[in-house]
């Protein structure tokens, strides 16, 4: 879609975790605050709303952003894909196997963003370094765990086939 | 966060959106959104109008423009400039820099031009660019204008960008035989908040010095590029170059370092970066 009048209040289509959605969006409403109050997936986290923690991460056309740092509007034609839609009919997937296996979470907070980042990257390279782990959660704060036992998590998963 | 209310333009052409932030008084253009949004949270900023740049498709590519140019749309992102093999063939420092900016979610979303024309004294892309002698495409409703990388930074968060002004590319001179660039940098963690950074590029027989995060733009190291104008680009010589360029400093106390720990890492940063540079010279 292309919009050249500007305007409050703009019709989206976007498919998120698999389903179409087609719905008017205020302007001025962030994609995290679309997924969570308009759509319900409560999954994506709001923690520090500046960009900083990553608890809000999701994956747009495959790829891990911070939904507190764009706009619904913006993703009008895109394809979101939320924690929620990791496991869809219930049954957890290795990575998240793997963060229960590692008592890679405590409070839980930031564990959706997490999740999102560590599955964006086991994608894009199955069978990650602890380095090339940490490089990708960099953008994900945890202020419980101390991160070994994430990170561990994320290389276990790799170092055992690799399938987020 | 609920934003203030504000109108939202996603134009197809480039035209189209230098027309719709020429006529709205108050219109922002949306590159990446990672710098801009947070401020609009803030109530720092409070653009009116967003004119968001994603269809613009010219805007994001790489490519050798006609006079062998690196020419790099100002929506490329920094993801792009990491993945890019014209960049790596060409003037790889600017993938291995940008894959240091934010984290990877940032870098997946923040583009070059939105980095230089928020022209944020700790941004890393400004002083690289200067170093590299970057020109920067300005086009406005009725033309076209070209800056170097000298004019196009004016102050903290000013650029040369007018209102009605859109930047479309950023023009960087190919890598030859003679070619080298150095980048280095304090951040508060690894890929955090900029204390102090430095770029070198030599080609044949001019090296160039910027260091960022000492002032409200990039400033020219001229003196250091002087005294290497004899080509003797030891360690012993790029310390000896670079001493006193701490003096000629001015740059701000913050809780993340004083100004004369500033002075300090400026000269330690400036000879690593030169030596950085001079280390990947292929001739």
């Amino acid at each position: 879609m292309s919009a050249t009048k500007p305007s409050r209040s703009l019709p989206i289509s976007v498919a998120v975790n698999g389903e179409q959605i087609e719905q008017e969006v205020p302007t001025r409403r962030l994609l995290v605050h679309f997924l969570r109050d308009d759509l319900g997936l409560t999954g994506t986290h709001v923690g520090c709303d500046t960009g900083n923690c990553g608890a809000c991460t999701v994956h747009l056309n495959g790829e891990p952003i911070k939904s507190c740092m764009l706009l619904a509007v913006q993703v009008d034609g895109a394809t979101i894909a939320t924690i929620e839609g990791l496991a869809p009919d219930g049954e957890l997937t290795p990575l998240q196997r793997a963060f229960n296996e590692h008592h890679a979470l405590q409070c839980g907070y930031c564990t959706p963003g997490m999740l999102m980042s560590a599955s964006a990257l086991l994608e894009r390279n199955p069978h990650p370094s602890e380095d090339d782990v940490r490089v990708a959660l960099q953008g994900n704060i945890c202020r419980c765990t101390g991160y070994v036992n994430i990170v561990e998590a994320v290389v276990a998963v790799g170092a055992s086939g690799g399938s987020a | 966060m609920l934003l203030r209310e504000v109108e939202y333009a996603r134009p197809s052409t480039v035209e189209e959106a230098i027309g719709l932030l020429a006529e709205h008084d108050g219109a922002r253009a949306l590159a990446g959104g990672q710098t801009l949004l947070n401020v609009m949270k803030a109530r720092a900023a409070s653009p009116d109008v967003l004119v968001d740049l994603a269809d613009l498709e010219e805007l994001r590519s790489i490519g050798f423009g006609a006079d062998g140019n690196l020419e790099i749309g100002a929506m490329v992102t920094y993801a792009q400039l990491t993945a890019s093999s014209e960049i790596e063939v060409a003037r790889p420092i600017l993938g291995e820099v940008a894959a240091t900016i934010g984290d990877v979610q940032v870098r997946n979303r923040g583009t070059i031009g939105g980095n230089v024309c928020v022209s944020d004294p700790t941004n890393h892309l400004p002083p690289l660019l200067v170093a590299l002698d970057a020109r920067f495409t300005i086009r406005g409703a009725e033309s076209e204008r070209t800056v170097d990388a000298g004019d196009f930074f004016r102050g903290v968060y000013m650029t040369a960008v007018g209102e009605g002004e859109l930047l479309t590319k950023v023009s960087v001179p190919p890598g030859t035989a003679d070619t080298g660039d150095g980048f280095a940098a304090v951040t508060i963690g690894r890929h955090g908040t900029c204390i102090v950074d430095a770029a070198a590029s030599f080609s044949a027989d001019s090296p160039r010095i910027a260091i960022g995060c000492v002032g409200p733009t990039p400033v020219r190291a001229t003196a250091i590029e002087e005294r290497l104008s004899g080509g003797d680009f030891s360690e012993q010589s790029v310390r000896s170059a670079a001493e006193g360029l701490g003096a000629t400093l001015d740059p701000p106390s913050d809780v993340h370092g004083s100004a004369d720990y500033r002075r300090a890492l400026a000269e330690t940063l400036a000879v690593r970066a030169v030596l950085d540079a001079a280390s990947r010279r292929k001739g």
